[in-house]
């Protein structure tokens, strides 16, 4: 293999190594594993920088091994990769920070941290992969990495959780690994870098296309939380709030998102998607899953219950976006990836660290934090500012660009759909702003005496990570218009992937 | 020295045989002064006369080897291609883990030896070196023998603890493997006073050569069903569960992992290689079928279990109907594409799930060690004070899911190409469903290990080599998920024709 071979090698690698190692640390050794954890994740970002730089040069780099003949495991790299790989590397640092400090002092760490480490590992692997089953056997690697997360306190709710997260995302498994091997056998090999394939057998095989769509869909959407496969993200609230944040910003609602465009753009493109009639079920669902969500979200009192049904919401912007399948609508969708990804783990963050200091979980309880915690109050402000769309926060960009591709792709119904969700975000969001800004304390905390006798209002580990989320939420969004933001990368995207 | 090795004047496959059966029988006299250099003298030997003969096979291709330089019909015969020696490997491997975890297994609370473990060395290397005549015998009447060998040492093996549920559990599987090779013999004589030969190749030929009267076809008959009975495809399983569930635990990683898989071997040999012409595809899909109902009916049975080791046991039945989709994927009469890559993935799933059924059985094992019992509502706590256990389990369950990475994947992948390039697509489903009740099984017990412990639990301090030889041999089952690809060039050598027709 050539060097450039090994640049996506080293970077899957720089994850899954320390995960690996730290399975084999004993139990005591907290030093060496934070050493681990944090090498691991530093690295990652030099090889993200590097990879970038590439692509932005127009390079592409890819690795290939053969498991058997017709399987091929590839990781390949390209601009779509890279918007993924970036914001996992970029939110995997400060979230495995965040979790040194909240889970500083419990048991079992060397496991939690292995499972986080190969989680991320395994995300990166999503984002690199160079055909549809190199994308699949690492979908499900992240699939079985995040369970023990999921079911780490061992306490009867989080079994019921991890339960729960195991049916709905091995029962969706079933129809993904079908609809590939279908395809596979219809095409050969689904290789990403080749375009799509499939509209060769639109004459032949048109309602055997259309299945095989949604076989990919309804195994993508369990982890894309589309309405009605979604019920697995609420319950898995129970998890601490650094696997909340993997969960929902991170690495798994974002692997299904991703996978929806992968199936829309490199396997079955935006005309054939059209051809078969695909795309405007898709968003439809997508629509009814945006809204469904934040009605839902509306009536929650726990905080973390409220940010998941908010989840379930946003992320259907993403998938949305893909299913219009307009040049615009798609940079829309595309952006919301990192926007949604930014915006949504500094809430997690905020909630987290909450809950930790003060121990306050339920809304209610939120009254006049903003006088113990203005920081993360903030963080959180500037956050759930940005999910109703306020400018200039990030999802203010990404909703603009979902509106006005609806317009061009013919498909006006998209702004209720966009209006109505933001009033709802509004109306879940701005109540609890309201609650921490201005009402008094209702005397409900107790400080935490691990999180006492820091330097700022919780430990550092806690206060830092969502306060520069937060700042690189707000700052996507005052710098779209440059080249190298997320909007100037998922506009290059758009534009090579409609051949512009 | 390497060249040396893969010479053709070495005869490994001898090597594989001859050497278990003399350790066997030094063993009964030497007793408790055997321990621990025999069993692991023997294991080590194994090993490196498998390794040995699968490079040599690479190397040359299929061979041949007339023992004392008798011809056929008259001396035995031993034939090694790329499928017997992957599956003698495979017996080497899965060998040498049970032989370390069976050290500690059967060591005297007080010291010393206990009376089962005396009984089990001799019995397991008898049976290794059976299997091993199995995986490479080349005459009816010589695997008839190996088998018989095989079966005995097998139901010797459930009983040596005692106990009434495995006397009884034992009396039941010394019927069915005795009627078993009854019907199997009765095959065999049939073929006899047709043919006049029993050496597997002339035999091919001349059943190739004419129009098979009748007698072929009830012979295939009376011999398939005989070794479906020892194989305990649905729905001749019955005896299966508490044999295997009763016998001490390296007895019953011997049993899942390798016993099962010999008959299933030679039913493959005989339809494939000798039998192909007489054999229908109607047939192959009548195996399919029973194949399919293993699979859902051993899952929904292995859910219901509340004891471990029943739970591996009905899980054994249901990845035992996995091996037999490949006769209607990749055999019968038709010609289909991709029927080479069932046949092998077929073959690689009988491999994968040796493996990480062993190291289930011997992890189970480990748990029955450190708690007492193998109750799964009991097991609460174990991902804490046993956790290499733990992740064996997990990690075997990967391939019992065919999950990636795992060679329990690899297979199903191979199968479920095959089954939708034949436009078979209700074997795809079937596999599917059979995937998502394992998962259930294998996560409901690896959930309760997860649970905080109760209080007062306590456990058998467990020493490092009972929980290492379950994990290697899980991150073994792993592995086959990545480097599938020299087992499979192994198994293509001398793969029969009928499942090379029609390849991509």
């Amino acid at each position: 293999m050539t060097v450039a071979a090994w640049l996506p090698v080293a970077t899957l690698l720089s994850s899954l190594t320390p995960g690996l190692l730290i399975f084999a640390l004993p139990a005591g050794a907290h030093r060496t594993r934070i050493a681990f954890n944090l090498i691991g994740a530093a690295l990652k970002l030099v090889l993200v920088a590097l990879l970038l730089w590439g692509v932005w040069l127009g390079e592409r780099y890819e690795a290939r091994l053969t498991l058997v003949p017709e399987l091929d495991l590839v990781l390949r790299v390209d601009p779509l990769a890279m918007l993924f790989v970036t914001l996992s590397a970029g939110l995997w640092f400060v979230t495995t920070i965040y979790a040194i400090s909240y889970l500083a002092g419990t048991e079992h760490q060397n496991r939690f941290f292995g499972f986080f480490a190969i989680c991320v590992a395994a995300t990166t692997g999503i984002a690199l992969a160079g055909n549809a089953i190199t994308f699949l056997i690492f979908y499900e690697l992240l699939t079985l990495s995040t369970w023990p997360l999921v079911v780490h306190r061992g306490d009867a709710g989080s079994l019921a959780a991890g339960r729960h997260y195991l049916a709905y995302t091995l029962a969706g498994s079933a129809p993904l690994l079908l609809g590939v091997v279908w395809m596979q056998s219809l095409t050969g090999p689904v290789e990403f870098a080749e375009g799509p394939q499939l509209g060769a057998h639109l004459d032949t095989d048109r309602g055997l296309l259309i299945l095989i769509f949604w076989l990919l869909i309804a195994g993508l959407g369990v982890k894309a939380a589309l309405v009605p496969l979604h019920g697995w993200l609420p319950t898995a609230m129970v998890a601490p709030a650094p696997v909340s944040a993997l969960l929902h910003a991170v690495a798994v609602v974002k692997a299904g998102a991703f996978g929806i465009v992968r199936v829309v753009h490199d396997v079955y493109g935006t005309t054939l998607v059209r051809e078969l009639g695909v795309g405007l079920p898709l968003a439809l669902l997508a629509a009814a899953t945006i809204l469904y969500g934040s009605v839902l979200a509306l009536r929650q009192t726990d905080l973390k219950r409220r940010l998941a049904f908010s989840t379930v919401s946003q992320v259907s912007y993403i998938t949305l976006g893909v299913a219009l399948a307009g040049p615009i609508a798609t940079i829309g969708g595309l952006v919301h990836l990192i926007h949604q990804g930014l915006m949504k783990i500094t809430m997690f963050f905020c909630a987290g660290a909450f809950a930790e200091t003060v121990h306050a979980h339920r809304i209610d309880q939120l009254d006049g934090i903003g006088r113990r915690m203005p920081w993360t109050t903030l963080a959180f402000s500037v956050a759930a500012l940005g999910m109703i769309g306020v400018p200039p926060v990030a999802g203010f960009i990404s909703k603009w660009y979902l509106g006005t591709g609806a317009l061009e792709a013919g498909q006006p119904w998209v702004i209720f759909v966009l209006g109505a969700s933001s009033l709802l975000n509004a109306a879940y969001f701005l109540p609890v702003l309201y609650r921490a800004w201005f009402r008094p304390p209702a005397g409900c905390w107790h400080e935490d005496a691990h999180r006492a006798g820091s330097r700022f209002e919780t430990s550092a580990g806690l206060f830092l990570p969502p306060v520069v989320t937060a700042a690189a939420a707000l700052a996507a969004g005052l710098f779209a218009g440059f080249a190298a933001s997320p909007l100037g990368w998922a506009t290059l995207i758009a534009a090579l992937g409609h051949g512009r | 020295m390497a060249a040396e090795l893969l010479d053709r004047s070495v005869a490994w496959s001898v090597l594989t045989i001859v050497p278990p059966l003399v350790l066997a029988a030094l063993a009964l006299p030497l007793g408790r002064r055997a321990v621990p250099w025999l069993p692991l003298a023997g294991a080590a030997g194994l090993v490196a006369a498998a390794l040995a003969l699968a490079l040599q096979v690479r190397a040359h291709g299929p061979l041949r080897l007339e023992l004392g330089g008798w011809e056929a019909p008259l001396g035995i015969a031993l034939q090694a291609d790329g499928f017997g020696a992957l599956m003698v490997l495979t017996t080497a491997v899965v060998g040498a883990a049970v032989m370390v975890h069976a050290l500690v297994e059967f060591r005297h609370p007080t010291g010393g030896e206990s009376r089962a473990g005396l009984a089990f060395w001799p019995l397991a290397l008898f049976l290794l070196a059976a299997l091993n005549a199995v995986f490479l015998g080349a005459d009816l009447f010589n695997l008839y023998v190996a088998l018989e060998v095989m079966g005995l040492a097998a139901v010797a093996l459930v009983t040596i603890e005692g106990g009434a549920a495995a006397l009884v559990a034992g009396m039941r599987y010394l019927l069915v493997a005795l009627a078993g090779s009854l019907a199997y013999l009765l095959g065999v004589a049939l073929i006899y006073a047709q043919y006049g030969v029993l050496d597997l190749e002339s035999l091919a030929e001349r059943i190739a050569a004419g129009a098979a009267p009748d007698s072929t076809m009830a012979a295939l008959v009376l011999m398939t069903v005989g070794l479906l009975a020892k194989t305990a495809l649905f729905p001749l399983h019955v005896w299966l569960p508490p044999a295997h569930a009763n016998a001490p635990a390296p007895a019953s990683a011997l049993l899942s992992a390798l016993v099962v898989k010999a008959s299933f071997c030679l039913v493959v040999r005989l339809w494939f290689d000798v039998f192909a012409p007489v054999a229908t595809a109607a047939a192959a899909q009548l195996l399919g079928l029973l194949g399919a109902a293993a699979i859902l009916w051993g899952s929904v049975l292995a859910l219901r279990q509340d004891r471990l080791k029943l739970m591996v046991a009905y899980s054994s039945v249901a990845q035992i109907g996995y091996l037999f989709l490949l006769f209607p994927l990749a055999g019968g009469a038709a010609s289909l594409p991709w029927a080479a890559a069932a046949w092998s993935g077929g073959i690689f799933h009988a491999v994968s799930h040796a493996v990480a059924k062993a190291s289930m059985f011997l992890a189970a094992g480990t748990i029955i060690h450190a708690l007492g019992h193998d109750r799964i509502t009991g097991i609460s706590g174990a991902a804490h004070r046993l956790p290499i256990t733990v992740l064996a389990i997990g990690l075997a369950g990967l391939t019992l899911i065919g999950l990636p990475p795992s060679g329990g994947f690899v297979a199903k992948w191979l199968l479920l190409n095959a089954a939708l390039a034949a436009g078979q697509w209700w074997w795809a489903l079937v596999m599917l469903a059979g995937g998502l009740l394992a998962a259930g099984y294998v996560f409901s017990a690896l959930s309760q290990t997860l649970a905080a412990a109760p209080d007062g639990f306590a456990i058998r301090p467990v020493p490092l080599r009972m929980e290492l030889a379950p994990l290697a041999l899980a991150l073994l089952s792993a592995l086959l998920g990545i480097v599938a690809y020299e087992p499979l060039a192994l198994l293509a050598i001398g793969r029969p024709a009928v499942a090379v027709e029609g390849l991509p």
